[in-house]
C-alpha cells in the first residue's frame, strides 16, 4: 500500500500536473474575481470565503480524472486490481493521493490567496480549518466520480456533471465555517457537521468506488 | 404466481399492453377531471387570490418529482440485488419522467413565487434541494447515455443512484442549516396541507391521482420501448457475428 | 366561462401553460420514440423468422 502511495505521488511531481496545475488554477480563479466582481475592499472581504471555497473545490475537480484515468489507459489498474491489495485500500491510496497533491496544497495557499482578496484577519484560521477538514471529503468523492467515468472516452465534462451535486453539502458546511469565522459569531455546529460528512465519506465512499470500479474493470 | 414473473420481459411486455390503455384513460379522465375543476370551479383564496389555482399542478409534481426518485432508487436495488434486466430499464425509463416532474414543480413554483413573494426565485431551502434534485436527474441520464454495455451502464447507473441519494438527503439537511445562517425566521413554506380547506382538497386529490397515473403510463410505456431497444440491439450485434 | 383571474392572470396562465407544454412534450416523445423503436424490433424479427 506505501509502495502505490509512493509512486503515485512520485508520478504526480515528475509530471508536473500535480501540484502546479490544481495550484496556478487556484490562483487564477481568485485573480479573476476581483475583475468579474470589482475592486471594492468591502465587497471582496465579504465574498472571500466562498470564493476561496469555490475556487478550492473547482481546482480540485478539474485534476480528478488524473486520479485513474493515466492508470487505465497503461493497464496498470488491471495490475493492480489483481494485486493482493483489495480494491477498497486502492480506490483510498488513489484518493489520499489525490489529497497530498492537490487537497493539501489548496490548504496551505489559502491564506496566501487570502490576502488578494482582503479576506478579514479572523477568517484565515477558519478558511484553513475548513479547507483542511474538507478537502479530504472532495478527493474522496471525486475518486467516486473518477471511477464512474473511467471507462468512458471524453469523460471530463460527464464527471464534473456527476461530482457537482455530491460536491454541494460540503461546500454548503465548509463555507458556512468560513464565512462564520470572518464574522466572528460561532463555527462549532458547521464545523462539526463538516468534519461528520468528510468522516463518514471516507469510512463509506470507498466501497461504492471499488465496486464501481470492479463493475468497469469487468 | 409471484411478483417476480414480472421480470421476464415478455411477460411484462403483454401484461402492460394490457394495463396500458386503462392506465391511459384513468389518467386522462382524472387529469382533465382534476385540472378543469381546480381551474374553472374553485374559488380564490382571500390571501393568495387565484394564484392557488397553481397548487393543482405545482404540488403533485412536486410529490411526483421525489416518487419518481424514490421508485428509481427501489428499481435500482433490485437490479444490483436480483439482476432483473426490467427493473434497471424501469429505472432508466422514469428518470427523464422525474426529470421533467422537477422542472415543472420548479417552473410553477417561480411564477407563483413571482406575485407571492415578489422574486421568481428565492435560495429558500425546498426551492435550493429541488434545483439540486433536477442535477441528479441530470447527471444519471446522462450517465446511461454515455456508457455503451448495457449492463455496466445498469450497474453504474444503479450505484450512482444510490449514493446520489444519500447525497441528496444530506443536501436536503444541509440547505436547511446553510438558508437558517442567511435570513431567520423567513419561512416560506409551501406546506398548507394542514390548514387547506376541502374545497381545494378534494380536486387537489384527483390531479395528484392524474399525476400519478400519469407517471406508472409513461413508466410502463418508456420501460417496453426500452427493452425493445435492448432487443434490437442484442439481434442487430448477433447479425453483425453471423 | 373563463374564470376572473384577477391580477394574477399572468401567473396562473403561464403555470398552467407551461405544466401542459412539458407534459405534452415528455408524452409524445415517448410514444414517439416507442414507435419508431417497435417498428424497427419488428422489422428486425421478421427478417429474422423469414
Amino acid at each position: 500500500m506505501k509502495a502505490l502511495l509512493v509512486r503515485d505521488l512520485m508520478l504526480a511531481i515528475r509530471a508536473g500536473g500535480g501540484f502546479g496545475l490544481g495550484l496556478s488554477f487556484f490562483l487564477i480563479v481568485t485573480v479573476l474575481v476581483p475583475f468579474g466582481v470589482g475592486p471594492q475592499t468591502e465587497l471582496l472581504s465579504r465574498i472571500a470565503p466562498g470564493i476561496l471555497w469555490i475556487g478550492a473545490l473547482l481546482a480540485c475537480l478539474l485534476s480528478l480524472d488524473r486520479i485513474l484515468a493515466l492508470d487505465w489507459e497503461d493497464g496498470s489498474l488491471d495490475l493492480l486490481a489483481t494485486a493482493p491489495l483489495p480494491m477498497e485500500g486502492i480506490v483510498s491510496i488513489k484518493a489520499l493521493a489525490h489529497w497530498i497533491t492537490t487537497g493539501l496544497p489548496l490548504v496551505l495557499a489559502a491564506p496566501v490567496l487570502g490576502v488578494l482578496l482582503s479576506l478579514p484577519i479572523p477568517a484565515y484560521q477558519w478558511v484553513v480549518i475548513s479547507l483542511a477538514v474538507g478537502t479530504p471529503a472532495l478527493s474522496v468523492i471525486g475518486t467516486f466520480g473518477a471511477a464512474l467515468t473511467v471507462g468512458i472516452k471524453r469523460g471530463g465534462l460527464l464527471m464534473s456533471l456527476l461530482v457537482l451535486p455530491l460536491y454541494v453539502p460540503t461546500l454548503i458546511f465548509g463555507a458556512e465555517v468560513a464565512r462564520r469565522g470572518a464574522e466572528g459569531l460561532t463555527v462549532q455546529a458547521p464545523l462539526l457537521l463538516l468534519a461528520g460528512i468528510s468522516f463518514g465519506v471516507i469510512a463509506l465512499l470507498p466501497f461504492a468506488s471499488a465496486a464501481v470500479l470492479r463493475i468497469n474493470l469487468r | 404466481m409471484s411478483f417476480w414473473e414480472y421480470a421476464n420481459p415478455v411477460k411484462f411486455i403483454r401484461t402492460t399492453d394490457k394495463v396500458l390503455p386503462w392506465v391511459w384513460a384513468l389518467t386522462g379522465i382524472s387529469l382533465v377531471t382534476g385540472l378543469v375543476w381546480g381551474f374553472f370551479f374553485t374559488p380564490d383564496d382571500f390571501r393568495q387570490g387565484s394564484t392557488v389555482k397553481i397548487i393543482y399542478i405545482h404540488v403533485p409534481s412536486a410529490l411526483m418529482a421525489i416518487n419518481a426518485w424514490l421508485m428509481m432508487l427501489v428499481a435500482s436495488l433490485i437490479w444490483i440485488v436480483r439482476r432483473h434486466h426490467v427493473s434497471a430499464l424501469a429505472a432508466r425509463a422514469a428518470a427523464p419522467v422525474g426529470a421533467v416532474m422537477t422542472l415543472i414543480a420548479l417552473a410553477t413554483g417561480a411564477f407563483w413565487g413571482q406575485p407571492m413573494w415578489g422574486t421568481w426565485w428565492a435560495w429558500d431551502p425546498r426551492l435550493t434541494s429541488f434545483l439540486i434534485l433536477f442535477l441528479f436527474y441530470l447527471g444519471y441520464m446522462a450517465l446511461w447515455e454515455a456508457i455503451e454495455n448495457d449492463d455496466t451502464a445498469a450497474d453504474l447507473t444503479s450505484i450512482l443512484c444510490l449514493v446520489g441519494s444519500v447525497f441528496a438527503i444530506l443536501s436536503r439537511y444541509a440547505v436547511n442549516f446553510w438558508n437558517q445562517g442567511l435570513h431567520q425566521g423567513a419561512t416560506l413554506s409551501l406546506d398548507k396541507e394542514e390548514n387547506i380547506s376541502d374545497v381545494f382538497w378534494f380536486p387537489l386529490l384527483v390531479c395528484i391521482a392524474g399525476f400519478v397515473l400519469l407517471f406508472i403510463a409513461l413508466v410502463f410505456l418508456r420501460t417496453q420501448t426500452e427493452i425493445r431497444a435492448r432487443r434490437t440491439r442484442a439481434l442487430l450485434a448477433r447479425e453483425g457475428q453471423a | 366561462m373563463m374564470p376572473d383571474l384577477g391580477k394574477y392572470a399572468f401567473a396562473v396562465l403561464s403555470s398552467y401553460g407551461v405544466t401542459i407544454v412539458l407534459l405534452a412534450v415528455i408524452v409524445l416523445v415517448s410514444v414517439w420514440r416507442a414507435r419508431k423503436v417497435k417498428t424497427a424490433l419488428d422489422e428486425i424479427e421478421n427478417r429474422r423468422g423469414s
